[in-house]
């Protein structure tokens, strides 16, 4: 198995020298590291390209670095039912940057891509319906982001008075817990609860 | 150990059948607990069976415009179905053969217009909360609400969501809260007699 994708990995390297930085297999999976500038291109060549085939997309998502200058990795997943093999493709792209779409090619790209704009505010050029897909009308902030609150800055409420919902800012009861999973006999950095007046009293 | 005084005791069994057997009497508070200080009053299907032995050779029935309603009422709860998550399927369950809610008169319409209760079934979102609000707000009056397990109850395991409404009781007055995540079809339907207990402001879930 992995054999056969080392050969495809360097197969599509040596056709598409121009889009590929790099591949590599982690786990029996085919990863291609991708330039943005032609990636619409470059899925065209996948899919007809006799070696590749990948004729069905899978999914299209994405990933946070906030650390990172390129903040976004674009992840595609790309499936051949003709050669039975998977692809996945990764491109780096900064928080400002438009990518190419690739509903030209893959028509049922367009919705992953307003998903992927919905959660993370990828804009994708050339697409032809760039609206939100999933969160609520009007909603503002893009969730999957690392910055963003996970309880959101608005919440909901039906009002008596104008006889319709209406947007608050989010008050919470009770405060987000973050559930500590490290156990106390493996060396938890911090004094643990119940444990500080035994430290003051050193 | 007969204490038979009156022939209209109400405490009072009397055993049918053969044999030496005495009539059997109710000990305990629970016999009494619905005429208490925390009961729900005197259980009005009780005085109604008391006052229907008497009237029996008469040949005609006697209860009251409020009993007849309730009875009415309790005996046809259609449901709105408002399916929203795994909940939807409970409660699925619920009016299929197995639990059979339609024995109780108890059944899904489709239609807000044409129902009694709306069952919020799974986790209500910011998106739908206006569309739930419309629905409630076509039902006609009487109507009642289920919130059926955790994320219609209080968000539940969604509760610091970005997108999830903490309770749909911030958008429609709840009648009955069923808990669970999902409750078992079995927990919903006895939600659904808790809340014809309601309507009929009664201590127990007879009919």
């Amino acid at each position: 198995m992995t054999e056969a994708l080392k050969e495809l990995g360097s197969h599509i390297e040596m056709k598409r020298p121009d889009c590929v930085l790099g591949w590599e297999i982690t786990l029996d999976e085919l990863t291609i590291d991708v330039t943005p500038a032609n990636i619409a291109g470059f899925v065209e060549f996948l899919r007809t390209d006799a070696t590749c085939r990948f004729t069905t997309l899978i999914d299209i998502t994405g990933v946070d670095y906030p650390e990172r200058p390129k903040r976004f990795d674009l992840i595609y997943h790309f499936l051949s039912m003709y050669q039975n093999h998977r692809v996945r493709l990764r491109l780096a792209a900064r928080e400002d940057e438009m990518v190419p779409t690739i509903t030209e090619v893959h028509p049922s790209a367009n919705w992953y891509e307003r998903e992927v704009f919905d959660m993370f505010g990828i804009i994708f050029s050339g697409h032809p319906d760039m609206r939100r897909l999933l969160t609520d009308y009007g909603f503002r902030g893009y969730p999957l982001r690392k910055d963003f609150p996970t309880t959101g800055y608005t919440e909901v409420r039906y009002d008596e008075t104008t006889k319709r919902v209406v947007y608050e800012p989010v008050k919470l009861v009770q405060e987000y817990r973050q559930f500590d999973f490290m156990s106390p006999w493996e060396g938890a950095n911090y004094i643990l609860p119940g444990d500080e007046k035994k430290e003051e009293a050193k | 150990m007969a204490v038979k005084d009156k022939d209209d005791d109400a405490l009072v069994t009397p055993v049918l059948g053969d044999g030496m057997q005495s009539d059997r009497v109710k000990t305990g508070p629970s016999a009494v607990a619905a005429y208490g200080p925390h009961g729900a009053g005197p259980d009005p299907e009780m005085a109604t069976q008391a006052l229907n032995k008497e009237l029996q050779d008469k040949g005609f029935l006697l209860t009251s415009t409020e009993d007849l309603i309730n009875w009415a009422r309790t005996g046809s709860l259609h449901w709105m179905t408002f399916g929203l998550a795994c909940c939807a399927v409970e409660m699925m369950h619920t009016s299929m053969p197995r639990y059979d809610a339609e024995r109780f008169g108890i059944a899904p319409r489709a239609s807000p217009r044409q129902s009694d209760v709306m069952i919020v079934a799974g986790t209500l979102t910011n998106k739908m909360a206006p569309a739930l609000r419309k629905v409630y707000d076509q039902m006609p009056e009487p109507r009642y609400v289920v919130s059926m397990g955790s994320c219609a109850n209080g968000g539940g395991y969604y509760h610091y969501s970005y997108s999830v409404v903490r309770g749909c009781d911030r958008i429609v007055p709840v009648d009955i809260y069923v808990p669970g995540c999902p409750p078992t079809a079995e927990a919903l339907l006895y939600g659904i007699m808790q809340l014809a207990r309601k309507i009929r402001r009664t201590g127990t879930i007879t009919r």
